[in-house]
């Protein structure tokens, strides 16, 4: 078994939380056409491609408050091949805009880790705009559950 | 395929017919007169290294009763292929006879009546003979024996020595490596005290720390066996924080982490593994599907959803492996390795019947040991059974039958919720209940019977939620347990609907009216994953309700409607 980075640091369990989107008390979810527009404004009304990027998400959420989700773009960050920025985004979330990164020459690889609430199961989706005007998306689906009955 | 012949080889001229009549001393007799031990175990040479697999054994260190599932059902590209095929058309797929020994091992089929007949399966005394066996066979230093986890929970005593016994037992057993799942179930200090206990290896390359997002755990070991390099890489279940409490392990993160398992074999490969084998707690039909988008795997050994098959499945150049549960069986793969690939294997599913092979002394011993401060309990009869209690099968048992009886009584709940695990042993017609078999079916940390009052909408996305858990036709999205079973309520279920939509015709039964969405019902159930549940060990309800109904006959079950 591995020291862990917590056993090294000597930390207690719990103690950092990272920011979540969502509201506490929301009484609708907002709709696949909803994130579709937000995603169209990214975009400036360009559909986007599927490949460059990949977008890491559970298939199952262990906990639905704090998912992980992670993305990166394939691109040389330099010279004409640029990632301009990267906007994900949560279809069924109460505000499906989840987080927007924005990149430059010096950020050396266009990669990032953050967490996200999701309100219910649904489809998440990273968006890749580069600097040359062109987008990419990757999308995944991720199942929010009671859970309990396996094993 | 050679596998299917040369597996059939130990069934040839046996054609025992049990009639209730039959199922005597004379044909047990005759069965181990044609099942000889050398014709279940003896092998011909072939390649230079063994794989032995053993996985789900659920702290069953005795021979016991396991019913297969009647029912199976595979959804999406698994519809209607092993391991979703059951009773007679499973033995028309393998070319079994019905009522031989292979036939009783492998299916339902008129289990009762065969099990009069060939006997218990198991027991880790009679494992650990056939694992000596294959080491003096092969040399030592030629075989790697392989556990894929849900090894320390399942028993009355592994409970009570919180997976001691199991740990004593399998390190005598001497494995090189494990994986696992319920062990989880222990808490994060109990799980991290006996695996830095351990003098083997526990991989488990997709558990994270859920703060920092790094390994927990190794994920793979290189070992030289054979005059090859071997990478074993471990897969724990991924799921274990959402079908388990997630509060009893809150620091460790699971997941299939697809990529990770594709990086694991590259780096392996480029640390001069000859060929990489997986040990996996994913399930059978994640890993069929893994194996389709992961290449350089050799071999999955696969775990968790209880599956026997007598043949290697093959998908994408790897070899699915499937061995059952409880100690029935064990897998050996002789494996031809060579110029760094693997060149030819033979695989072999070897069902564990306790009469046919002879104990290992010094293991039977050690098992002894271990339960001789419990014997007197274990013992301990709370009832007697006049029907076949089993639990396997997608919706229902008639083990759990009988926890819902107990609970709708015991809690006075209108209806009753018990989950859908695969393990439990089966009790035969006319068997005592002991605590032993009570507790082989219900012993876990988080027991606690609660009684709630839930509408009628939430019980229905409840059944919805676990349908889709099963149902799902991405095998990424299933947990691998069964239905959740259901007392007091029958309902309609369309395997084939969307998420949300499978389940119909909710009816209490007590009345014959359906469940209306917005009344609240009493239920009661067990096993909830949420912290801080309160009520009484569910070996407590059962046992309360066999001491005011001690003889248990169980009727047919005919209150979940199937469109499959």
């Amino acid at each position: 078994m591995r020291l862990t980075r917590r056993q090294a640091l000597g930390l207690s369990a719990g103690a950092i939380a990272f920011a979540a989107t969502g509201l506490r008390a929301v009484p609708a979810s907002a709709s696949p056409e909803d994130a579709q527009k937000r995603i169209m404004d990214f975009t400036g009304g360009k559909t986007p491609e599927s490949g460059k990027i990949t977008l890491n998400a559970p298939e199952i959420a262990e906990n639905g408050n704090t998912v992980p989700v992670s993305f990166e773009v394939e691109s040389a960050m330099g010279g004409d091949d640029l990632v301009d920025s990267v906007m994900i985004v949560a279809e069924a979330n109460p505000s499906p805009a989840v987080a927007t990164f924005h990149f430059t020459e010096l950020s050396g690889a266009a990669a990032a880790t953050t967490r996200m609430r999701l309100a219910k199961t649904q489809n998440v989706i990273a968006v890749a705009k580069m600097k040359d005007g062109s987008v990419y998306m990757d999308k995944k689906e991720v199942k929010v559950t009671i859970g309990g009955c396996g094993g | 395929m050679i596998s299917r012949r040369e597996f059939l080889m130990a069934t040839v001229a046996l054609s025992a017919i049990a009639g209730p009549g039959m199922a005597g001393r004379w044909t047990r007799a005759a069965a181990q007169q044609s099942l000889s031990e050398d014709a279940l175990l003896a092998s011909e040479d072939f390649g230079n290294v063994t794989l032995v697999h053993i996985t789900d054994i659920h702290a069953q260190l005795k021979p016991l009763y396991f019913r297969e599932p009647s029912v199976n059902i595979g959804v999406g590209e698994a519809k209607g292929v092993p391991p979703h095929v059951t009773g007679a058309d499973f033995l028309k797929l393998y070319n079994i006879e019905p009522g031989t020994p292979h036939a009783y091992a492998l299916t339902s089929q008129d289990f009762a009546a065969l099990a009069g007949t060939y006997g218990r399966m198991g027991g880790l005394d009679r494992i650990a003979a056939v694992i000596r066996r294959v080491r003096a066979e092969r040399g030592e230093d030629n075989v790697l024996l392989l556990d894929g986890g849900d090894t320390w929970q399942g028993s009355y005593t592994a409970q009570q020595t919180a997976g001691a016994d199991m740990v004593e037992v399998m390190n005598a057993l001497a494995p090189d490596a494990m994986t696992g799942h319920w062990e989880f179930t222990y808490g994060a200090d109990r799980v991290t005290e006996l695996v830095e206990s351990l003098p083997f290896a526990f991989l488990g390359g997709n558990i994270y720390d859920a703060e920092w997002n790094e390994p927990a755990f190794d994920a793979y070991r290189i070992f030289e066996r054979g005059g090859t390099k071997i990478a074993v890489i471990g897969q724990a279940f991924p799921y274990t924080p959402i079908a388990n409490p997630r509060w009893m392990f809150p620091n460790w993160s699971f997941g299939i982490r697809e990529e990770d398992v594709a990086t694991n074999v590259e780096a392996a490969r480029a640390e001069g593994a000859d060929i990489v084998v997986m040990l996996s707690h994913n399930g059978f039909d994640v890993d069929r599907k893994l194996a389709s988008r992961v290449d350089g795997i050799d071999v999955i050994l696969t775990g968790h959803t209880h599956d026997a098959l007598p043949e290697p499945v093959i998908v994408n150049n790897t070899l699915v492996i499937a061995s059952g549960s409880t100690g029935k069986f064990l897998s050996r793969i002789d494996l031809d390795v060579r110029d760094g690939a693997l060149k030819g294997y033979k695989y072999r599913l070897i069902p564990i019947f306790s009469d046919v092979i002879t104990p290992d002394a010094e293991m039977a011993a050690l098992i002894d040991k271990v339960r001789e401060p419990y014997e007197d309990e274990l013992k301990r009869e709370l009832g007697r059974t006049d029907s076949l209690l089993f639990r396997r099968g997608n919706f229902n048992g008639t083990f759990d039958d009988l926890f819902c009886q107990a609970l709708l009584v015991e809690r006075e709940a209108d209806i009753a919720l018990s989950p859908g695990f695969r393990w439990g042993n089966s009790l035969l017609p006319g068997q005592a209940i002991t605590v032993e078999d009570l507790h082989s079916a219900c012993a876990m940390t988080y027991p606690a019977a609660y009684h709630s009052m839930m509408n009628g909408k939430l019980i229905k996305d409840i059944l919805e939620d676990v349908a889709d858990n099963l149902f799902n036709t991405d095998p990424y999205y299933q947990q691998g347990g069964d239905m959740v079973r259901v007392g007091g309520m029958g309902y309609t279920i369309d395997v084939n609907a969307a998420m949300g939509s499978r389940i119909s015709s909710m009816t209490l039964m007590k009345t014959g009216e359906a469940i209306d969405p917005g009344k609240d019902y009493a239920v009661a159930g067990w096993a909830s994953v949420n912290e801080g549940t309160e009520g009484p060990p569910i070996w407590e309800v059962v046992e309360n309700h066999l001491a005011k109904n001690p003889m248990v006959t169980i009727e047919e079950n005919r209150s979940v409607k199937v469109i499959a």
